[in-house]
Parts: structure tokens; C-alpha cells; sequence
């Protein structure tokens, strides 16, 4: 039990000094120092209730992925109807219930129509993403099966987090995370944020940008009636417009999308000194639009922001160039919010803030300078109960005490785990553990004392019989804290994280080490008496 | 130089004398909890009931305007809002329920948390925003999901981790400590209406720890012992195991309380709940080692046999050689 060969010894130290030095970055950060870049740098992360910053979840509506891709479908169904040899008549097309359908006008066309639409059905790597049956001879339905759902999701996703890291970007703010979790969510988290409510309005937006031409021929009753002409689609005014509260009939087809942008900034028109958002097309879609306009001179279009029209100016003269102005009720910041929106492109499906945690610098600073007082003084406290209560022993148990906080500290910081405010309830209940361990082997040692035994053996046999418990102990917390990692989340994880590191830290420098500087002790003055 | 000692040499306490009492309390206790999670139910802070907390310094101030508040707050129309002092007079902490209407709407909170600042930035020029919460209903409904299988599954792995290690005796008796415990604390939380977080779920683990760490220590004991006086009755038995770590339990329970006490007085004031359930957890964690843990031994009917080794035929010829049986 108190037999240490020197490699034993040599490793110990070994172990022992290599993790203290790693958590001198940590300490000498902490203390407001800037470790030099040149040096490895392994550093206990804060968590964001420590260090200020905000951390969002972000949820998309898979809903509206589903929503999304019917219409899709249903608009590449119409113009591979329409481009078939000869034209392909078909009545109305209905996507109720998550489901397309329409009737041939003529059944003869059947066949046809299902080879055209067959290879429409099968998505990458020959996944069905469509179900194709017929009813009553000749209806089509199309209904989409999970997989292809689930890939649409998917890919929404993905081009949803890059253009959340995109906007996010534009913030200029240090070091943002931002991890996508699970099916539907992504974590943003940015340390240090001054104002949440700004990242928040940046994300809030899908930026679906439209130009579609307004349906003149509508009656002004009938649109706000919401009735719409045969062709037409009604929107409403974007709050905070003029016409708010009002609506306008567009035309469905015809219209140009804004995912063909290459730029946009926010600027002001001289003419009336309105804050506008200039925009760049590229090349496909410069064309586009001087078509558009060019065919409209002298007729209105709607600027269509996410679903709500900001203004229905007028094509005053071909636009050719492949720029043009949005123009609507704009202030600098909004105007500039819009420009990155749409200059990081649109999301491909809208977000929703389902969590937000934001706490302030000045805050999390107080945090860690209350907890870091109070474990001061309580260490301090243990201290000096332990060494007035089992003498050299308790001395021993001291620097062992805080060894482990300096190992535990370095570990996590090699680990690059990140301490949280519970961490810190985490860290004090480490110290619990290190510390019962040595008072069960010094109780213990005084036991077999009292029955009689001579010194070694009443030190050997206290760290054998106390260490049984001690492992007991804490390998069911150690049981505890790994199912706690697993299942639990957020501050759970932030203290089971510390808990298990800190069971191995406690033991290693409360059972091993004391008992080797003990050995050393009882070798170099052979004591026949000890007091404990 | 003379050492401290806590604990007298050679207790002999009889704890276990008044077992039947103090197990019918506990029970009723136990029962009295549970009564009182269903009757009153926990209140729950944003985590688990979604809604949001805001924290705001009045910098300008000596004392913030709780009950101005608490009227500019409850005009917004989402129910009665929660203000109190929050760590010093000029800090409070705003909690806002979500309104059952709005539980399974996505991003409700967060609206509700936007116009709760704004609203008191407006007429409070010179607050600041220290930190603020928002759970939406669906984001709380999976938290209260997780820390419920989280808190069981961690209690069974520990059961059958003693059950291994002991007898299945042992792993019952655990369990059903951790068992009291819990529902100690929970039944604490209800009664006084404590505000119950996900910090408060991390101080229940806290404190399952440190019983378990008790209860560990006792039953090594026990187990110890057994093996050594195999003829000692099993109630006396209990008592010398629990009498022989007294000293231990009272001096680690001690310096736990001297590392928590400063956190309690001025460690952080969001660590503040948290902190007051592990020290109370403490004081119910050492009890339920001693009179749960140990008392459902005698019950369950632990006996020295359950941890002689089996003796082998050879060692039984050999008795026989001696004349021995």
C-alpha cells in the first residue's frame, strides 16, 4: 500500500505538474492577462451566463418547407403540362391536404401525362420523393412521401444555417457559434452581444424578396373583400406602409424572384431624400427584369417583401441596367437590416426564437467574481477545519485540495469544456467529494490507531479500507453524472460535465497522491506515534 | 499540538432505537410531498413553464420600483407578473408566465419578452438590461421531459450499481433514500412555492450525490461488519456501523456547509437558489442515510450470510479433518 517505486513517483509528478500547467492559461486570463499566441493555449471556455452573449434556438416551420414544395410542384406541373407535344389541357389544380391534384381534360392523355411526370417523382440518389396514383380514371394525385420530405427539410436546413451564419457575419461580432440541432433547429450563440433584439430583427425575416405586377383590372371592392381575380393573388400592405391595413391584388405568374441578387446596400434617394435599399441582379436576372419592365412601361408592379407588399411604384422607363431601388417606408437601420437580409440571401424557410438566453457582461463578470469570493473564503474555511482537525494529515489533504482544483481546472481546459454558472455548484461539490475522501481515510486511520495498531499499519490499512467507500462513492456518482451528460440539457450538462471530471481529480490527488507524500513521510522519519 | 475532534471517541447512540417512528414520519413525509407536488404543484420559472425573466439594473435609482412595475408589467394583458428584489434594491427580476393560449405558439415569448423590455425601457430611461430568458411552451415541455428521465434514469443506474456491488437489499434500500430525498425536496419547493428551475434540478443532483455518498459509506460499513461480528444482532449492528462513521459524516457535512455557507451570503444571486437546496439537501441526505437506507435492511431481512464468501468443499473437508464439525 505505501510501496511507491520511483517510476510510480516520477509519473505521478508527471501527471500531476502537466495538468496544473495547463490551466495556467485559464488562471492568467482570468486574472486579465493576454496569453501571447505564440504558446499552446488550452482554455476553459465560459459558458454564455459567465462571459455575457446571447444564445438563441432557432426553429424552422417544417410546415412551411412541405407548404413550399407542393408549390413548386404545382408549378412545375403546369409548365410541363403546357410544354408537352402536343399541350397537355388540365382542369384546375388543388393542393389540399398536403397533396396535389388535378383532372386531364382529356382521358385519352393518361398515359402520356404519367411519363412525363414519372421521372418528376424520383429525386437524388433515386429516392421516391413523390407518390403518383390516378383516381377515377383520370384525376392525378400527387402525394409526397416522407423521405422527400424529410430530404426538402433537410436541404432547407442546411441553406438555412449558411445563411444564418451569413447574416450573423454582417454583425461583425467575435466568434460567433452557430451548430445546427437536431431536424429543425439551429443554436446561435455570440458572446458578448450588446443588443439581442438586433440579431434577433436580422434573423426574423425570411427576406423572400418578389416584384410581381399588380393586378389592375381588380376591383378596388373586391381585393379588400379579399376576393381575388381568377390569376391574382391578394397581399397585404407591410406594416409601418402608408397603406397599411390595406390590400392589393398581384399577378401569380410573370414575376421575378430576388434569389437572382448579387448585392444590395442600404442608401437614400436624392430626389426625395427617402431611405431606400439599392439592389444588383445578375445576369439572368438583370434580363429578366428589363424584359418585365420594358413590356410595362407606364403599369405598377409590387415590391413584395415576405409575403407583404411595400410599395406598388411604377415602371416609369425600361430598368436595363440590372439594378433597381426598393423603395418603402425605410428608416437607416431597417433600410441596412433589409440590405444584409437580402445581400446574405433569403432563408429558405422561416425562423422562429423558440429560446433566448442573453445575459450582459457587466453581469456575467459579477457572476464570476461573487463565485470565485465565495469559494475563496470557503476553501479558505475547509482549510483550516481540516488542519485543525487532523494535523499533518490535514495538510496534506489541503495541498491535495488544491492540486485537484488546479488539475481539474487543467483537464477541462485541454478538454476545452466550457464552466457554467451550475459548473461552479459543480466545482464546490468536488471540493465535497475530495474532501470526504480524506476525511473517511483519516478517520479511519485514526481508528485503527485507537484499536492498537502500529503506525504503518494503521496508515495502510486506513487508505485500504476507506478507499473501498471512496470508489463505491463516487463510481455510482460517476454512474450519476455520465447518465445526467447524456439526458439532461443545458445546465445539467454544464454541471454533470464538471462532476465527472472532478470525481476522477478527487480521487487521483486525495487517495494517491496524499497517500505517496504520506509514504515518503512515514519513510523519512519513521514516527512511532502519530497525530491524527 | 492538540487536534480537534467533533465527534467524541466511542459513541454508542442509539439510533435505530426509535426506527419505526422515524421511518412512519418520513413515509408520511414522503407522502405529505407528493400530496402537495400535485395539490399546489411546483412553481415553475421560465425553464419548465416557458415565458420569460428579465433582469434590470436601475442605475439612476437606490431602489427599483417593484410595485410601479409590477402594475406597468401586468397592463401589457399576459397575466400577473412575478417582480421581486433580485441580489441588491435597485436589481429585480420580472417573470412573465406564457398564457395557456399562446403555450404551443413558437415564438410568443419572445414577443412578450420584446414588449415586457421595451414597455419598461420607455418609461424607465435609465434601466439596463442585465439579462433576459424566453422558453417558448414547446422548448419548456422538452426541459421538463429531459430533467424527469434524466432524474429517474440516474437514480435507477445508481441503484443497480449498489446492488452489484452489495445485495439487491442494499440497492432497494438505496434507491428508496434517493427516493426520499427527492421527494423531500420536491415537496419543499411546492409547500414554499419556491421558484423550480433547471439550477434546481442540478441542486437535486447535488444532493442525490452527496447521499449517495453517505449512504455509501454507511452501508460499506455495514457490510464490513457484518462480515466481522457474525452473531451481533442486525439493529445493533446498524447502530455500530452508523456510530463508527459518525465522526466522518459530522465532519464531512461540516466542511460541505462551510464551502456552501459563502455562497450562500454572497456568491452570485442567481446561484442563490440552487446553493439553499444543496445545503438543505444536506441535513435530508445524512437523515435518510440513517434512517431510510438502513432501517429497510433489518425489514428486508440482510443477514450476516449475505457476504461470507461460500466456503468450498475442500475448506469444509478440511474442518472435518480437524474434527472441527
Amino acid at each position: 500500500m505505501l510501496d511507491f517505486p520511483l517510476w510510480k513517483k516520477v509519473s505521478l509528478w508527471v501527471i500531476t505538474i502537466a495538468a496544473m500547467l495547463a490551466a495556467v492559461p485559464s488562471i492568467y486570463i482570468a486574472t486579465g492577462g493576454e496569453w501571447p499566441d505564440a504558446l499552446p493555449q488550452p482554455t476553459v471556455n465560459l459558458g454564455l451566463d459567465l462571459a455575457g452573449g446571447s444564445h438563441l434556438l432557432l426553429e424552422a416551420d417544417a410546415d412551411a418547407v412541405a407548404e413550399q414544395r407542393l408549390e413548386n410542384m404545382e408549378e412545375a406541373v403546369r409548365s410541363a403540362m403546357r410544354r408537352a407535344e402536343p399541350r397537355i389541357r388540365i382542369g384546375d389544380v388543388s393542393t389540399a391536404d398536403g397533396r396535389l391534384s388535378f383532372m386531364l381534360d382529356d382521358v385519352a392523355d393518361i398515359d402520356r401525362a404519367r411519363a412525363i411526370l414519372e421521372p418528376m417523382m424520383q429525386g437524388q440518389n433515386l429516392v421516391r420523393e413523390w407518390d403518383l396514383s390516378v383516381v377515377d380514371t383520370q384525376r392525378i394525385v400527387l402525394t409526397p412521401t416522407q423521405s422527400g420530405i424529410d430530404n426538402a427539410v433537410n436541404d432547407a436546413m442546411e441553406s438555412a444555417t449558411e445563411v444564418v451564419r451569413r447574416r450573423i457575419d454582417e454583425l461583425g461580432t467575435r466568434e460567433p457559434t452557430i451548430i445546427r440541432q437536431g431536424d429543425t433547429r439551429i443554436v446561435v450563440q455570440v458572446p458578448g452581444l450588446e443588443d439581442p433584439q438586433a440579431l434577433k430583427d436580422l434573423l426574423g425575416k425570411t427576406a423572400q424578396l418578389e416584384f410581381r405586377l399588380v393586378d389592375e383590372a381588380a376591383l378596388p371592392q373586391n381585393v379588400q373583400a379579399g376576393i381575388a381575380p381568377p390569376g391574382s393573388e391578394i397581399f397585404p400592405y407591410a406594416e409601418g406602409t402608408p397603406f397599411e391595413g390595406s390590400s392589393v391584388a398581384v399577378k401569380r405568374l410573370g414575376g421575378i424572384r430576388g434569389d437572382s441578387l448579387t448585392g444590395a446596400q442600404a442608401g437614400v434617394n436624392p430626389e426625395n431624400n427617402q431611405n431606400v435599399v439599392n439592389i444588383q441582379f445578375d445576369q439572368q436576372g438583370g434580363q429578366k427584369f428589363a424584359v418585365l419592365s420594358t413590356q410595362n412601361v407606364g403599369k405598377q408592379f409590387a415590391i413584395i417583401l415576405d409575403r407583404k407588399v411595400l410599395s406598388t411604384p411604377v415602371f416609369q422607363e425600361p430598368i436595363l441596367g440590372g439594378a433597381a431601388q426598393i423603395s418603402g417606408t425605410f428608416t437607416a437601420e431597417s433600410a441596412n437590416e433589409l440590405a444584409i437580409q437580402l445581400r446574405s440571401g433569403a432563408l429558405p424557410v422561416p425562423l422562429t426564437v423558440i429560446e433566448e438566453r442573453t445575459v450582459s457582461a457587466e453581469l456575467g463578470q459579477d457572476s464570476i467574481e461573487r463565485g470565485l469570493l465565495a469559494m475563496l473564503v470557503g476553501s479558505l474555511a475547509v482549510i483550516a477545519l481540516m488542519i485543525a482537525t487532523y494535523g499533518r494529515f490535514g495538510v496534506y489533504a489541503t495541498v491535495a485540495l488544491i492540486i485537484n482544483v488546479l488539475i481539474l481546472l487543467g483537464i477541462m481546459a485541454v478538454l476545452n469544456t466550457t464552466l457554467t454558472l451550475p459548473g461552479i455548484a459543480g466545482f464546490v461539490l468536488t471540493i465535497g467529494a475530495a474532501v470526504d475522501a480524506n476525511v473517511l481515510i483519516n478517520e479511519r486511520i485514526r481508528e485503527e490507531r485507537k484499536r492498537g495498531r502500529r503506525v504503518v499499519a494503521a496508515v495502510e490499512n486506513g487508505y485500504r479500507e476507506a478507499s473501498r467507500a471512496i470508489y463505491d462513492a463516487n463510481i455510482t456518482n460517476f454512474i450519476a453524472g455520465v447518465l445526467l451528460f447524456l439526458f439532461g440539457t443545458g445546465p445539467v450538462r454544464g454541471f454533470a460535465v464538471v462532476l465527472v471530471i472532478g470525481l476522477f481529480t478527487s480521487v487521483f490527488t486525495a487517495v494517491t497522491l496524499t497517500r505517496m507524500w504520506v509514504a515518503d513521510w512515514l519513510r523519512a522519519k519513521r514516527p512511532s506515534d502519530i497525530n491524527v | 499540538m492538540k487536534l480537534l475532534k467533533l465527534v467524541p471517541e466511542n459513541t454508542n447512540i442509539k439510533f435505530l432505537k426509535l426506527r419505526v417512528p422515524f421511518f412512519v414520519v418520513s413515509v408520511l413525509l414522503i407522502v405529505l410531498s407528493w400530496a402537495a407536488v400535485f395539490t399546489q404543484g411546483l412553481n415553475y420559472g421560465v425553464d419548465f413553464a416557458g415565458g420569460q425573466e428579465v433582469r434590470l439594473t436601475f442605475e439612476q435609482r437606490e431602489e427599483a420600483p417593484v410595485g410601479e412595475l409590477r402594475q406597468l408589467v401586468a397592463g401589457l394583458g399576459y397575466g400577473s407578473p412575478v417582480v421581486q428584489e433580485f441580489g441588491a434594491p435597485n436589481v429585480v427580476s420580472i417573470r412573465v408566465p406564457l398564457p395557456e393560449e399562446v403555450e404551443d405558439t413558437p415564438g410568443a415569448a419572445t414577443e412578450i419578452g420584446n414588449q415586457v423590455i421595451n414597455t419598461i425601457a420607455e418609461q424607465y430611461p435609465g434601466v439596463r438590461t442585465d439579462g433576459n430568458e424566453t422558453v417558448s411552451g414547446k422548448v419548456a415541455g422538452e426541459f421538463r421531459q429531459d430533467a424527469v428521465i434524466a432524474l429517474l434514469l440516474a437514480m435507477l443506474g445508481v441503484a443497480m450499481y449498489i446492488w452489484i456491488r452489495f445485495e439487491w437489499q442494499f440497492g432497494v434500500g438505496g434507491l428508496f433514500a434517493l427516493f426520499h430525498d427527492v421527494s423531500l425536496t420536491l415537496g419543499m419547493f411546492a409547500v414554499f412555492q419556491l421558484e423550480f428551475s433547471l439550477q434546481i434540478i442540478a441542486a437535486i443532483l447535488a444532493i442525490i450525490g452527496y447521499s449517495l455518498n453517505d449512504t455509501i459509506v454507511v452501508y460499506d460499513r455495514i457490510r464490513e461488519n457484518l462480515k466481522k461480528f457474525r452473531k451481533m444482532p442486525l439493529p445493533e449492528l446498524l447502530d455500530l456501523s452508523v456510530n463508527e462513521t459518525l465522526a466522518r459524516t459530522i465532519m464531512t457535512s461540516l466542511t460541505l456547509l462551510v464551502a456552501l455557507l459563502p455562497l450562500l451570503l454572497f456568491g452570485p444571486a442567481s446561484l442563490f437558489g440552487m446553493v439553499a437546496a444543496i445545503t438543505l439537501g444536506i441535513f435530508i441526505g445524512t437523515y435518510s442515510s440513517i434512517y431510510m437506507a438502513a432501517p429497510l435492511l433489518i425489514w428486508m431481512g440482510v443477514n450476516s450470510d449475505s457476504f461470507v464468501p461460500q466456503e468450498s468443499a475442500a475448506d469444509i473437508q478440511e474442518k472435518k479433518a480437524r474434527g472441527q464439525v
